[in-house]
């Protein structure tokens, strides 16, 4: 029997969490609603189950999305994910091939060397030996950046770091200690009685020199094993309650979970995922611009997380999505940020009783501005001009006494009055029979898609109008001007709109690629999420993202939300804002 | 009373001194910018629900200034948040934080 007494710290640590956690994740899934439950029983037993797994591995381990960010960053984050994954797995097949049986109790083998007398050799035990310090020295090498970056943080790409609380760096200096001291102990047994291979030998060689191996070499394993157990016992206590939950969270998303309007044991789930690492921060431009370093989703959730106040940071977010495109764990950071504003109004049928019920003309493809459009009325005469052009018969659903969408109340935690706007909404747009609706604003284009249930297809302007021109009902030219595409936040990252208005725009002008198409594109400052920041900060927003796209010299600032261009025409004063709408028509 | 058409208004006298102003208060404390507010009537202009029905949010914000709550009260919930007052504005009042904090408020009375 292989044991020794300073296995303990690391079996009793071990033990501890594992229970911890079985109680906790069975405590959050029963208090899941049935249907979600009956969600994960179905999809347990199915594809989704091997996405999920893959998906575990690109991200848990490969840390695939970090790369995205930084490759520095991706490499320190694999380092220690991927890392440690191989070194237990390894270890684990090191030990069976040495013990033939893989039943032996879980230290044997992340304690191997210690147990295993150097001087007797089993199948490949050399390839073994020079794999395990392959993968050591690549953890080690990770441990490097990581201090790097906790010391100087742009050097891996990332302008600000996340501010932890003491108990965390407490964690942080025990997995720090993790890996140097299985290091240590390594080495100083190597330097006893061989084994090990260029890492290890090599460096107990070298210490044998000069230090007393014999009386190091016993109190180094324990302090490995201590620190293992340590670092365990915190865990469910600290940010890396992460490294669990993240995966049990793939899987429940996998099996198709999603974060509803409350927060509920889902959003805990999400919450614990949450590995702080900070994207969230940099991508923020209520950072980038406003200097705000407390109200990015990794500390609205530590807040939460942590019963501190957080009512400031529910209101401070312009939802723009910007963090939740960076997010390497696909956290639903808006959607939990929505969870916690509350109704606070009593609405009822009556409450918008006043408004009249409309019946639209009846045609094929029906017309809706919204409210912002009516805002913009150069964006619905290039849309009315682009009909005509088209030779399309249409229905304006709102052209006169037409109401909001409902996503401006929903935003705001509303839902009932929301709800309320939606059915008088719907009516209309059935009344119509129609079978497209095409709409002017991306806002009420994602809620007419999400929420409204229609039956019918819905369309962004700018997607319809790259039907058209695809489909050859229009016929613009290409003109000599230079473009570049400012996606509306409800548009590129809230609906996955993003190839089509591109694709409208290159046909009739000279789009500029920049840095900041596709999901990484700005927030014009004017969101309606946001009721916590001032106009002034809001020009500030909007005046930094006029700037960074004014960088490229482009002709035109062009966009595809009547709300952007409103905010955007106010402060751009040298570049002419438009509409991609006012684009095509010009040129047809 | 009405006469042939003809009716006799109500004598119209705000009392600054009996009125509650804690609503008031509250608003200039949770939406500070509504207090540069200059009257213009621009939100009340472009208002989506004014368009439909008697809703003035230039007065609305007056009521609550002078402590005319009960009337305030009665409109506010008639707002459908759409936003358009805040671009129109030319003072930059935060004209959606006004109307949350008017219900936060209203919320919190009742």
């Amino acid at each position: 029997m292989y044991y020794d007494n300073f296995v303990l710290p690391f079996t009793i640590g071990i033990n501890i969490l594992i229970i911890y956690l079985i109680v906790r994740y069975t405590r959050w899934i029963r208090s899941f609603p049935k249907q979600d439950r009956k969600r994960i029983v179905k999809g347990m037993f199915s594809a989704k189950t091997l996405r999920a797994i893959k998906e575990v591995f690109l991200e848990c381990l490969v840390h695939r999305k970090v790369y995205r960010t930084s490759p520095f960053l991706g490499y320190m984050h694999m380092c220690f994910g991927l890392g440690w994954f191989l070194l237990i797995v390894v270890g684990k097949i090191e030990s069976t091939v040495y013990h033939t049986t893989a039943f032996n109790p879980p230290y044997f083998a992340i304690f191997f060397r210690f147990f295993h007398p150097a001087n007797e050799t089993f199948p490949y035990s050399n390839v073994f030996a020079f794999i395990m310090d392959l993968i050591l020295l690549l953890i080690l090498s990770g441990l490097l950046l990581a201090f790097t970056k906790r010391m100087y943080s742009k050097a891996l790409g990332m302008k600000k770091t996340t501010n932890h609380r003491p108990f965390d760096l407490l964690i942080l200096t025990v997995l720090w200690l993790i890996f140097p001291l299985r290091f240590l102990a390594e080495s100083f047994t190597s330097g006893i009685r061989g084994g090990g291979s260029f890492l290890t030998h090599t460096a107990g060689d070298f210490f044998s020199q000069f230090l007393p191996l014999e009386s190091l070499s016993y109190p180094a394993w324990w302090a490995y094993s201590s620190a293992l157990g340590l670092f365990f016992i915190l865990l469910p206590f600290s940010r890396y309650m992460h490294i669990p939950t993240e995966m049990v969270y793939i899987f429940l998303k996998n099996w198709g979970i999603k974060q509803g309007t409350a927060f509920n044991a889902f959003s805990e789930i999400q919450m614990y995922s949450c590995s702080r690492c900070g994207i969230c921060i940099d991508r923020c431009q209520l950072n980038t611009s406003l200097g705000m370093q407390d109200t990015q989703p990794v500390y609205f959730l530590k807040k939460i997380r942590h019963h501190k106040e957080y009512a400031v940071q529910t209101e401070n977010c312009l939802m723009c999505g910007r963090c939740e495109a960076a997010c390497p764990v696909d956290l639903k950071l808006n959607a939990l940020r929505l969870s916690k504003r509350e109704d606070l109004t009593r609405i009822t049928k009556y409450t918008y009783s006043y408004i009249p019920m409309v019946t639209p003309e009846r045609r094929k493809v029906a017309y809706f501005a919204g409210c912002m459009g009516h805002l913009t009325p150069s964006v619905i005469r290039a849309m009315q001009h682009l009909f005509k052009q088209a030779q399309v018969e249409y229905t304006f659903i709102d052209e006169k006494e037409g109401i909001c969408c409902g996503r401006p109340l929903m935003l705001s935690g509303n839902r009932s009055g929301a709800s309320v706007l939606m059915e008088k909404n719907k009516a209309a747009i059935e009344a119509s029979g129609a079978d497209l609706l095409v709409t002017s604003c991306p806002i009420c284009y994602k809620t007419f898609k999400e929420d409204y249930g229609l039956n019918i297809e819905v369309m962004h302007h700018s997607e319809y109008l790259n039907r058209l021109i695809e489909s050859g009902q229009l016929q613009p030219h290409q003109a000599d001007y230079t473009t570049v595409f400012h996606n509306p936040c409800e548009l590129g990252r809230g609906s996955h709109v993003c190839e089509t208005p591109e694709a409208a725009l290159k046909a009739v002008s000279h789009k500029i690629a920049t840095r900041y198409d596709g999901l990484n594109s700005l927030c014009c400052g004017g969101s309606l999420a946001n009721t916590h920041i001032t106009s002034t900060q809001r020009t500030k927003i909007a005046m930094d993202a006029v700037a960074a796209y004014a960088a490229y010299h482009p002709d035109y600032i062009v966009t595809a939300c009547p709300l952007c261009k409103k905010t955007f025409s106010k402060k751009s004063t040298e570049i002419p804002i438009k509409d991609i709408a006012e684009i095509v028509a010009e040129n047809c | 009373m009405n006469f042939w058409g003809y009716s006799i208004s109500e004598a119209r006298v705000v009392n600054y001194d009996k009125n509650d102003k804690a609503f008031a208060a509250y608003l200039a404390q949770k939406a500070p910018s509504s207090k540069l507010c200059i009257g213009c009537g621009g939100c009340t202009a472009t208002c989506t629900a004014g368009n439909l029905t008697e809703f003035n949010i230039r007065k609305l914000q007056m009521l609550v200034k002078r402590g005319e709550n009960e009337e305030a009260r009665k409109s506010l919930y008639k707002c459908m948040l759409c936003g358009k007052c805040l671009l129109v504005c030319p003072r930059g009042v935060d004209t959606r934080k006004m109307i949350l904090a008017m219900s936060e408020y209203i919320h919190r009375q009742s």
